[in-house]
């Protein structure tokens, strides 16, 4: 909402600057965001008197004037046909940055054709204050020089922007904003009550409400032989600094006081209208030619206004073409009507339609501003265009407000921790327009008509806190927790941040990464229900809710391979969804990373491949008290894994807590992501919770002073034989006594019969007592034949 | 034996002039070895008469001991050299590369930050929650004092779910605020809690990221008025920025869900590309804060006669802007592994109020 500084002193008389003004409106709470001060913009221009203009010796169209300025006198050369002896301009010094030009004069004098110049005379345009440029601007000649060129050109009136939350749609008039700014104490309000026009004949235009839910109150006066110029200076000038182009007197009238007074106002051109004027709801197949020259599909639940030709308008939204005002318009008709927020507010999303109406009507105006307003429009359109009022014509009528709000004045210290006297709160209550009815601990108190925020007790403290200022409340840390402070994080949070600290340590790089994704990708990794699909999504390839995160990566490892580092590792720690239900958002933490030939001076590395993937996913693991090896490694139960070169990590036959591996080359073709690549996800809700312990103390560490004891075992087995099922049988030997079966080498070739492979593994046996040679070897015997028994291996020759 | 010292001259010469270990072994066995010539005449001694011995025996053991002496000295001293020579061969060029491995990665700011603003927050005796980013319109609006078809609403830019026949659609969270009713729903004051998550807003521009992150946060108390508010904000952007004092100042504003509301503005001054939060001479919103409105308080059926507090909620990823400097919000979604490792923290960098920040 824009609004100048002469236009609230309509309402506010002050003597606050501009300064103190903007210091006000922060203070309750009307946030300011651009001030416009022509003053600033024009500061270095004067007026200044032209006492010669002579015709330059080496330029036809130039004339080298002499010039009385605040500077002195000065000789200027200038290009404008209307330069003359006697002239009132404005005179822009050496140096000064010209506006409309987007430079800055020579801070030297420059000679032009040889004659040397010492400023400038400037056009508005290149003041930026008007549009001609066909000559320099010529002044009344009373303006005295010196003037600032802001005041000689009637520009001295700054515009302030502000935000306008949405419970204040009585700011969205000045009138509003002043009678704030004086409660905040930075001046004193003036009432203005409209003239009550009396009109001299009856209303020739008959108004039916047939939907008081929609429109309750419809006030409506005729004028007749009106003349529609344009409008006068003054308003016009507030209009273009609000933003508002002016376009003919009953036009401007209208936008006038919708700023003025935040009161919407419609006017019909009354030739063009045909019988009853009717508000109603709109029916099938009805359209509207609107104002914005576009054609609107009218629903059942809008509010039209319709005469006997059909719909004329878009009740508190738009008016329409066919009885719009125009030049020729002699008799007007006024409509000062009330509509229905929410359904205003309806039929503006429906018809795309952002109009200064819908945008007050929606947020609510001021009911008891019908009559009002109409009166005030009667009296501007009178003044200015002539013709004769007739009567008001009012249809229905809007109850004022019943209800109280019953304020205790103790909750503003309960509250804000502030003291205010019980004088000061009255003053500042009935600044805002409250009545008030002081009962003691109790006051009952009616909001003036335009406010609709006023509901209870904590709406008025608010309103003594801000006019008194928040600066004025106390600043107190807040005091500790009874009991102490505890632990803040969550199990959940724990893992999260173990997990991504595990993964940096290791060399991956941490990404954050859309939660949402294409729907035909995200199909890839999971499923995609409909309550997941978003249906107004900021791009069209982000409309999925990710069921994995791994897609991201994938493609955010792409992009960065494109830049020239193909090696890149990823992990995200982050949400993805299964449904939309509040239990349905898993958190995981997912690993991509595309295998480069590394090559070192001691030899190559292995590449990064389903181990390495492994290695980090159990690395994390092992980070979060849950070691890997707990866990059984089955064949992946996801479509966008390798089949042969991935696996889940289950826990039991139903909870499958990761995958890792190679992802489906077919899945990155589709991503357009290069393979191979490899990575994990981990599910972290699926991990078990550790139940919390009842004391930190730590079980006594029982060592053990034999040493341990090692021996390689080799196993031929068939080659569909999983390695760790051999471990697996091998450690179900004796779990006392063996503390750990390692492979160390798998071999297939000559020497293995066709088919197989060869195992060999590596048993450390920690003794609790001395062992004999016999009972070691006893062990070695229980192992072969538990490995024979379920693995079916044959121990190796 | 007038020998003697002719012997020992002798094999002092040959020790001297062992030119390395095998050498002075040489000289040893053929001295003092089992059949070497001093061993020999100690064991002639056993055939002296006892007066012989008694002359030749001190002189004989004065000899093997010096000797022995200069052999052991000689073979320290041979010792040192072959080291020195071995040591002198076993030059390595440290200047190489140690063995390959991944460099080590970083943390993004973002989350970084959230662990920050958490552990300020937690000395404070706050405890994080979380809530679905997913949610109904009732969390997300209606149960925060959003009425329906208010304007306020639209201001919230929501995306919206497909929904069935006849459902209301879900949104996804514009704020972290329904975290407020989730937690008032199933926990009694006094209530505490801080909320980090993802929020989403339909908006993209130089200045606007579809998703997001927020912190929000919850008092609710019996007697917690706006002064705490004010006081535990600005103990927290003292905090956070880590600077001793911060001039900041609260303004009115409207939040459907706070009564009464207030906007945090700090001083801040920028010095090039430098942001300095804390003094200055122009003011920057950081926040949105208020008074829990008592219709939230009521929706949850808390009564707002008995408890009453504060919440407030920031937009993380502007804050790790002001605080570290990265100078526009859209690299943040992008896993730029450049602009990852410049702006991201070590592994190890673990936040925390005693031990410092960052």
């Amino acid at each position: 909402m824009k609004f100048t500084l002469s236009w609230l002193n309509d309402h506010l008389a002050t003597k606050a600057t501009l300064d103190d003004i903007l210091a006000h409106m922060l203070k309750a709470g009307l946030e300011v965001e651009e001030v416009h001060d022509p003053r600033e913009a024009l500061k270095a221009f004067t007026v200044c008197k032209v006492i010669a203009a002579e015709p330059h010796p080496d330029a036809d169209k130039l004339r080298v004037c002499k010039v009385e300025t605040v500077d002195g006198t000065k000789q200027i050369v200038c290009g404008a046909p209307n330069a003359r002896a006697g002239m009132t301009a404005i005179y822009a010094p050496l140096g000064a940055f010209i506006p409309g030009l987007d430079f800055a004069l020579d801070k030297k004098p420059r000679k032009i054709r040889g004659v040397e110049s010492h400023g400038m005379m400037c056009s508005t345009k290149e003041l930026e204050a008007g549009e001609d440029h066909d000559g320099i601007a010529d002044l009344d000649a009373s303006i005295p020089l010196g003037t600032p060129a802001a005041d000689a050109l009637g520009l001295a009136d700054p515009v302030i922007d502000f935000e306008v939350t949405p419970n204040r749609p009585d700011w969205l008039g000045v009138q509003g904003i002043a009678r704030d700014l004086a409660a905040a104490g930075a001046g004193r309000f003036i009432p203005h009550e409209p003239k009550k026009v009396s009109g001299s004949f009856d209303c020739p235009v008959e108004i039916r409400l047939d939907a008081p839910e929609a429109c309750p109150m419809f006030a409506g006066a005729l004028v007749r032989g009106v003349k529609n110029g344009p409008s006068p200076d003054w308003m016009q000038h507030r209009l273009k600094a609000v933003g508002i182009q002016p376009k003919s007197l009953l036009v401007d009238v209208t936008n006038y006081i919708s700023f003025d007074r935040a009161r919407p106002l419609h006017v019909y051109d009354a030739a063009k209208l045909s019988g009853t004027v009717c508000a109603r709801l709109g029916r099938k197949g009805e359209a509207l030619e609107a104002l914005d020259g576009k054609t609107y599909t009218v629903t059942e639940d809008m509010c039209v206004i319709a005469d006997d030709s059909g719909v004329i308008g878009l009740g508190g939204v738009m008016g329409g073409e066919s009885t719009a005002v125009s030049a020729d318009t002699v008799d007007v008709f006024i409509e000062s009507a009330w509509f229905d927020p929410l359904r205003t507010a309806r039929t503006g999303r429906a018809t795309g339609i952002h109009s200064d109406a819908r945008y007050r009507f929606e947020r609510g105006v001021d009911p008891q501003s019908c009559v009002d307003g109409l009166n005030l429009a009667l009296a501007l359109i009178l003044e200015y265009g002539g013709g004769t009022a007739s009567k008001a014509n009012i249809a229905g009528s809007i109850s004022a407000r019943a209800e109280k709000v019953t304020f205790y004045p103790a909750d503003v210290e309960r509250l804000t921790g502030l003291v205010v006297r019980g004088a000061e709160m009255r003053r500042i209550l009935k600044d805002l327009g409250f009545s008030v009815e002081d009962a003691g601990d109790a006051w009952y108190l009616m909001p003036p008509s335009h406010r609709f925020d006023m509901e209870q007790s904590a709406d008025i403290v608010e309103e003594i806190a801000r006019l008194i200022g928040y600066d004025q409340l106390p600043t107190t840390s807040l005091p500790a927790p009874e009991g102490g402070v505890r632990a803040i994080t969550t199990p959940m949070q724990a893992r999260v941040r173990a997990a991504r600290r595990v993964l940096a340590g290791r060399g991956f790089l941490e990404a954050v990464t859309w939660s949402f994704m294409a729907k035909e990708h995200a199909a890839l990794f999971g499923k995609t229900p409909d309550c997941l699909t978003v249906s107004n999504p900021v791009a069209s390839d982000l409309n999925q809710m990710r069921p994995s995160i791994l897609a991201n990566l994938a493609v955010a490892s792409q992009r960065a391979a494109n830049r020239g580092e193909p090696g890149v590792r990823f992990f995200e720690a982050g949400p993805v969804y299964l449904g939309d239900g509040p239990d349905d958002q898993r958190t995981m933490v997912a690993a991509f990373v595309r295998p480069v030939t590394e090559r070192h001076w001691q030899g190559a590395p292995h590449a990064y491949d389903s181990y390495a993937a492994k290695a980090d996913l159990f690395a994390v693991l092992e980070a979060l008290g849950q070691p890997g090896d707990r866990f059984q490694v089955a064949p992946p139960v996801q479509p966008h894994w390798h089949p042969g070169q991935a696996a889940s990590l289950k826990l039991g036959p139903k909870v499958t807590v990761a995958h890792f591996g190679a992802l489906h080359p077919g899945v990155l073709k589709q991503l357009d992501v290069d393979g191979p690549a490899y990575g994990f996800e981990l599910n972290l809700n699926a991990l078990p919770v550790m139940k919390a312990r009842a004391t930190k103390t730590r079980p006594v560490l029982e060592r053990s002073d034999l040493s341990p004891i090692r021996r390689d075992l080799a196993f031929v087995v068939d080659r569909s034989v999983a390695a760790g099922d051999v471990v697996r049988h091998a450690q179900g030997a004796d779990k006392q006594l063996i503390h750990s079966v390692d492979v160390f080498d798998v071999y297939e070739g000559p020497g293995v019969p066709e088919g197989s492979k060869s195992i060999a593994v590596e048993v450390t046996i920690q003794p609790k007592e001395k062992l004999k040679d016999e009972d070691i070897q006893a062990l070695m015997e229980r192992i072969v034949s538990a490995v024979a028994k379920g693995a079916g291996g044959v121990l190796r020759g | 034996m007038s020998d003697i010292k002719q012997i020992e001259t002798e094999a002092l010469a040959a020790v001297a002039g062992a030119g390395d270990l095998d050498a002075l072994d040489a000289v040893r066995v053929a001295e003092l070895g089992k059949k070497g010539r001093i061993s020999g005449l100690m064991g002639a001694l056993g055939r002296m008469s006892p007066e012989e011995r008694k002359e030749n025996g001190p002189k004989l053991n004065a000899l093997k001991t010096t000797v022995d002496e200069a052999i052991r000295a000689r073979k320290t001293e041979l010792e040192a050299a072959a080291l020195e020579q071995q040591l002198a061969r076993e030059k390595l060029d440290l200047t190489l590369p140690p063995g390959a491995g991944p460099k080590t990665g970083a943390l993004h700011p973002v989350m970084q930050v959230f662990e920050e603003i958490a552990a300020i927050f937690g000395d404070m005796g706050f405890t994080v929650a979380e809530g679905p980013d997913v949610e109904d319109d009732w969390h997300n609006f209606t149960a925060l004092n959003f009425p329906e078809g208010h304007p306020a609403r639209e201001t919230h830019d929501t995306f919206f779910m497909k929904a069935g026949e006849g459902d209301a659609p879900k949104v996804l969270r514009t704020h972290t605020s329904p975290v407020q009713i989730r937690t008032m729903m199933k926990q009694k004051p006094p209530i505490r809690i801080l909320v980090p998550g993802r929020v989403y807003r339909n908006d993209w521009d130089a200045t606007h990221t579809p998703m997001f992150h927020q912190v929000e946060g919850l008092v609710i108390e019996k007697g917690t008025h706006m002064g705490h508010l004010k006081g535990c904000l600005i103990d927290f952007v003292k905090a956070f920025f880590e600077v001793d004092s911060v001039e900041a100042r609260f303004r009115p504003h409207f939040f459907p869900f706070t009564e009464p509301s207030a906007e945090m503005d700090v001083k801040y001054t920028r010095k090039g590309e430098v942001i300095e939060i804390g003094a200055g001479d122009s003011w920057m919103e950081i926040l949105g804060s208020g008074m829990v409105h008592p219709n939230v308080l009521r929706n949850c059926g808390i009564d707002p006669n008995e408890y009453q507090g504060f919440a407030f909620g920031m937009g993380v990823d502007r804050l790790a802007m002001l605080k570290y400097g990265m100078p526009d919000l859209r690299p943040y979604f992008e896993a730029d592994p450049q602009w990852t490792r410049h702006y991201g923290f070590a592994p190890w960098a673990t936040p925390s109020v005693s031990g410092g920040l960052s």
